[in-house]
C-alpha cells in the first residue's frame, strides 16, 4: 500500500496557547519575546500582530514602534514543546503514528487510516475541525511524502489533500523554502532567479550538488519521495497501573492483602526494570454494588521495594469497607520518578539522615499520622526567638546557616509567653521577685537584659528585654519585659525554662 | 585442678547472666555516655545502650532540668552523625537550644501527636528502626506491658530509648533498665563572675537493673559533665554590673 502522510501546521501555536489562558488576548496584537544577544527578540506572533506587519525574529523595540498597543509576554519554549507533545499524544486518535515536527507542527503517518472516516477529504477536515475546536488555528495537508505534505500545508494557501502520485505536480509552483532548506540556500536560489521549484527540479543533479550542497538534494529527494524520511513516533507513557479482577468478590482483609501483594509485585517488577520508583500510589477496589473504595500512600523518596510499600498500604487496609465484596482491584502509581538501584544499595546503610531505613520509617509514620505531624527544623536568620528556626519537609536538606551558639536559649519554650507579676527595683534591672502559678520566686542570680527588637518588616509591636534569672531553689527561667520601663503599658512575661 | 573459690564462681555466673540479659562487657562498647562516675552504677560500669531509660519529673522546672541532662547525655551518644526522633503530645522543647548542648537540632525529627496512644505506637515503630541513634518519647503514663514492648523492640535494633514521664500520677513498675530523677541546683558561677553560671543538677538514679542506685551532683561545663562532690547553695543576691547604654 502506498504511504500517505499528513502534515499539520499550527500557524500561531505559542500565542494560541497563551490566548487559551487569557482569551482577551486573541483580539489584540500579541508577541512573545526572548532575550538574545542583549536584545529582546520577537519569537512568536499571533494573527492580529501579523496583520499589523510584524514578523518573528524582529527586535521587540521595532515591533513596539510599529504597533504601540502591543501585548508582550515572555516566551516559554520548554512549556510550549511539552504542550505540543501532549497535543501529539491526543492526536493518536487519528493515527497510531504521530511525530513531532520541530516546534509548530505534527506529522501523521495516515497510511490506511482515512477510509475509517469515509474519504481522505473527510479525514483531513475532521482533523482540522477537532484541532480548531481545541483553540489552535491550523493548516493541514495530505500527500505521499512528509516533505510534500509539509510544503503544501505551509505554502499552498488552500492546503488540502493531494491525491496519490500527484504530489510532484503540486510541488512545482511552490517557492524553494517549501523544501525545508537552510535560509542561506533559499537566499542563493532567489538570487539566481529560481523562485519556483519547477525552475530547478529538472537541472542536472551534479551541478546542483556542486552549487547548493548535498543537503539541498537530500531535501528535494525527501519531498518528491526518492528518499525515505525517518519520523520518530510519539510513544505515550503507559500508565503505571496493574489490574486484578477477582472471580469471587473479596470481602476479607486477608484477601485484600493477597490482592495487594500480587499487584505490588507486578508493578514493582516493571518499575524495577525501567529503573523507576513510585512516590505516590493508590489502590482502588471496585465493589459489587458499584461503589469505589480507595486508599493511597506517599513515599519520601522513589521506591520499588515491595515489603516497604506493602507495609505502607497495610496500615490503611482496615479503612476499606468491602461490603458485599470487591470484584476488581486496580493499583496505580500516580507519581513515578527515576530511581537507580545502585543508588538504593548506597543509601541502604548510609547512616544518619540519608539512611534508607530512616526514610522508610518516616513514610510509615507519615502514612499513619500525617505529614504535618513530623517536623525537622533548620536554622532561620531571625533574632525573634519564635522565628529563629523554620520547618523543612526534606530529610536531607542541609542548613544554609549555622545554628546560633553565641546566645543562650532555654531548652523549654512555652508555646506562648505567660503573663507574670513582677517586682523590679530599678529600671532596666532584673526583677527582685516574680509571682507565677501562685508561688513567689525570689531571684538570686540574673543575666541580662538582652534586647530583641521586633522585626518591623514582618510584624509590628514592642521590643522584648529578656533576662535569664535563677531563683533560690536553683530553677532557671527566661523572663522578658515587653516595651520600655517608663511606659505605662509595660508587662512582664515568662517565656521558658533553662535546664 | 584447683577448686574455684565460691566468690569466683559467683562472679562468673553473674557475668554470664548479664550477658544473657543483653549487657555486654565494657570493652566491647566503643561509645561511652560521658557520665563519668555515674557509669559505675551500671552493670559492667557501662551505660546500657540499646535499652529503655525512664526519667520522671513533676514540675516544669524539673522537666527542663531533665531535658538538659538528657541533652548532655545525647551529645555523647549522637556524636556527629547520629539521628534522633523526639515524640511528644505537647512539645515544649525549643530546637535551637539543643545547640548549646553540642547537638545539631537539624539531626532531630520532632513528632507532634495529639494522643498518648499514638506516642506509644510511634515510639515503638521508631525504636525498631536501626538507623536511629535514640528515640525520646514524652508521655505521662506507661504500663508494664507497653514498656516491655518497647524493650523488646530495642533488643533487635540496638536503639537507645528514653521515656520522659512528666507529672506521672502513678509510677508503677516498668521494664526499663533504669529510672532517673533530675532536679535543678543553683548554678555555679564561672570564675566568680556575677550572673548565672554553669547549670548544675541533682541526678538521682532511683532504680537500675543489676546496678547500684545513687545520687550525684553534676555540672554541665564546656560541653561535658563534671561531677561535683560538694556544692554550696548560693544565698547572696548578685546582680550583673549595669551595662553601658
Amino acid at each position: 500500500m502506498d504511504k500517505r502522510f499528513v502534515s499539520i501546521w499550527f500557524r500561531y501555536f505559542a500565542t494560541d496557547w497563551f490566548s487559551l489562558r487569557q482569551p482577551e488576548l486573541r483580539k489584540r496584537p500579541l508577541v512573545l519575546r526572548m532575550p538574545s544577544h542583549g536584545r529582546m527578540i520577537v519569537t512568536a506572533i499571533n494573527a492580529e500582530a501579523e496583520r499589523n506587519g510584524l514578523t518573528c525574529g524582529m527586535v521587540l523595540a521595532d515591533a513596539r514602534a510599529l504597533v504601540p498597543a502591543l501585548e508582550v509576554l515572555d516566551d516559554e519554549p520548554d512549556k510550549i514543546s511539552r504542550v505540543l507533545s501532549k497535543l501529539g499524544e491526543w492526536c493518536i486518535r487519528f493515527t497510531p503514528f504521530v511525530a513531532i515536527d520541530s516546534t509548530d507542527g505534527l506529522f501523521f503517518d495516515a497510511t490506511g487510516c482515512a477510509h475509517l472516516w469515509g474519504s481522505e477529504e473527510k479525514y483531513l477536515s475532521d482533523i482540522i475541525q477537532k484541532i480548531m475546536a481545541r483553540g489552535y488555528s491550523v493548516r493541514a495537508a495530505m500527500a505521499d511524502t512528509p516533505g510534500a505534505a509539509w510544503a503544501i500545508a505551509r505554502y499552498e494557501k488552500k492546503g488540502g489533500v493531494i491525491s496519490p502520485g500527484k504530489h510532484i505536480d503540486a510541488l512545482l509552483p511552490l517557492p524553494p523554502q517549501a523544501l525545508r532548506l537552510e535560509q542561506e540556500t533559499v537566499e542563493r536560489l532567489h538570487k539566481l532567479g529560481l523562485h519556483q521549484i519547477n525552475q530547478f527540479i529538472q537541472l542536472p543533479r551534479a551541478a546542483m550538488r556542486k552549487r547548493f550542497g548535498p543537503q539541498f538534494l537530500q531535501q528535494l529527494d525527501k519531498a518528491i519521495g526518492q528518499e525515505m524520511e525517518m519520523l520518530e513516533p510519539i510513544q505515550p507513557v503507559e500508565p503505571y497501573q496493574e489490574r486484578l479482577p477477582c472471580l469471587e468478590p473479596i470481602v476479607t482483609a486477608v484477601g485484600i492483602e493477597m490482592a495487594l501483594r500480587q499487584l505490588l509485585e507486578k508493578l514493582c517488577l516493571r518499575l524495577q526494570q525501567e529503573q523507576k520508583g513510585l512516590r505516590t500510589a493508590a489502590l482502588k477496589g471496585y465493589r459489587v454494588d458499584g461503589k469505589l473504595e480507595q486508599i493511597s500512600i506517599a513515599t519520601s523518596r522513589p521506591s520499588h521495594h515491595v515489603p516497604h510499600l506493602f507495609k505502607l498500604f497495610e496500615i490503611k487496609i482496615s479503612s476499606i469497607e468491602p461490603a458485599l465484596g470487591i470484584e476488581l482491584f486496580v493499583l496505580e502509581a500516580t507519581k513515578v520518578e527515576d530511581h537507580l538501584s545502585q543508588q538504593e544499595k548506597m543509601w541502604e546503610t548510609a547512616g544518619g539522615l540519608h539512611d534508607l531505613r530512616l526514610s522508610e520509617l518516616v513514610d510509615r509514620l507519615t502514612n499513619k499520622i500525617g505529614a504535618d505531624r513530623i517536623h525537622r527544623y533548620l536554622p532561620a536568620e531571625h533574632h525573634w526567638p519564635e522565628r529563629s528556626y523554620q520547618p523543612t519537609d526534606s530529610l536531607q536538606k542541609k542548613p544554609e546557616v549555622d545554628w546560633r551558639t553565641d546566645v543562650l536559649r532555654p531548652l523549654q519554650l512555652l508555646p506562648s509567653p505567660l503573663r507574670i507579676e513582677v517586682t523590679a527595683p530599678i529600671p532596666d534591672y532584673p526583677p527582685l521577685l516574680f509571682r507565677y502559678n501562685g508561688k513567689v520566686h525570689s531571684i538570686v542570680k540574673a543575666d541580662g537584659p538582652e534586647r530583641i527588637e521586633q522585626e518591623w518588616w514582618l510584624q509590628q509591636g514592642q521590643h522584648r528585654d529578656y533576662y535569664r534569672v535563677e531563683d533560690e531553689e536553683g530553677h532557671r527561667y527566661w523572663l522578658f519585659r515587653l516595651g520600655h520601663y517608663h511606659e505605662e503599658t509595660y508587662t512582664w512575661f515568662l517565656h521558658g525554662y533553662f535546664a | 585442678m584447683i577448686p574455684l573459690k565460691k566468690i569466683d564462681i559467683f562472679n562468673q555466673l553473674q557475668s554470664e547472666i548479664l550477658k544473657l540479659q543483653g549487657f555486654k562487657p565494657a570493652n566491647q562498647m566503643a561509645l561511652g555516655a560521658g557520665l563519668g562516675i555515674i557509669e559505675k552504677a551500671f552493670p559492667n560500669a557501662t551505660f546500657p545502650l540499646g535499652a529503655i531509660h525512664e526519667f520522671i519529673s513533676q514540675e516544669s522546672e524539673d522537666i527542663a532540668a531533665t531535658k538538659g541532662f538528657l541533652a548532655g547525655l545525647l551529645s555523647s551518644l549522637m556524636r556527629n552523625d547520629g539521628t534522633a526522633i523526639w515524640i511528644s503530645s505537647q512539645r515544649t522543647i525549643f530546637p535551637p537550644a539543643l545547640k548549646n548542648f553540642g547537638l545539631s537540632p537539624d539531626r532531630f525529627l520532632f513528632l507532634d501527636l495529639s494522643k498518648e496512644r499514638d506516642v506509644l505506637w510511634a515510639m515503638e515503630e521508631a525504636l525498631k528502626c536501626a538507623a536511629l541513634t535514640t528515640v525520646i518519647g514524652e508521655m505521662r503514663e506507661i504500663s508494664f506491658t507497653a514498656s516491655r514492648r518497647l524493650q523488646l523492640a530495642v533488643e533487635q535494633s540496638k536503639v537507645t530509648g528514653f521515656i520522659l514521664r512528666n507529672n506521672a500520677a502513678r509510677l508503677g513498675t516498668t521494664a526499663c533498665v533504669s529510672r532517673w530523677k533530675v532536679s535543678s541546683l543553683p548554678s555555679k558561677a564561672i570564675d566568680g563572675l556575677p550572673g548565672i553560671g554553669s547549670p548544675q543538677w541533682r541526678v538521682e538514679l532511683l532504680r537500675v537493673r543489676n546496678g547500684q542506685p545513687g545520687v550525684w551532683h553534676l555540672q554541665w561545663r564546656k560541653k561535658s559533665f563534671v561531677h561535683i562532690s560538694d556544692y554550696e547553695p548560693a544565698s547572696t543576691i548578685s546582680y550583673p554590673a549595669k551595662q553601658a547604654g
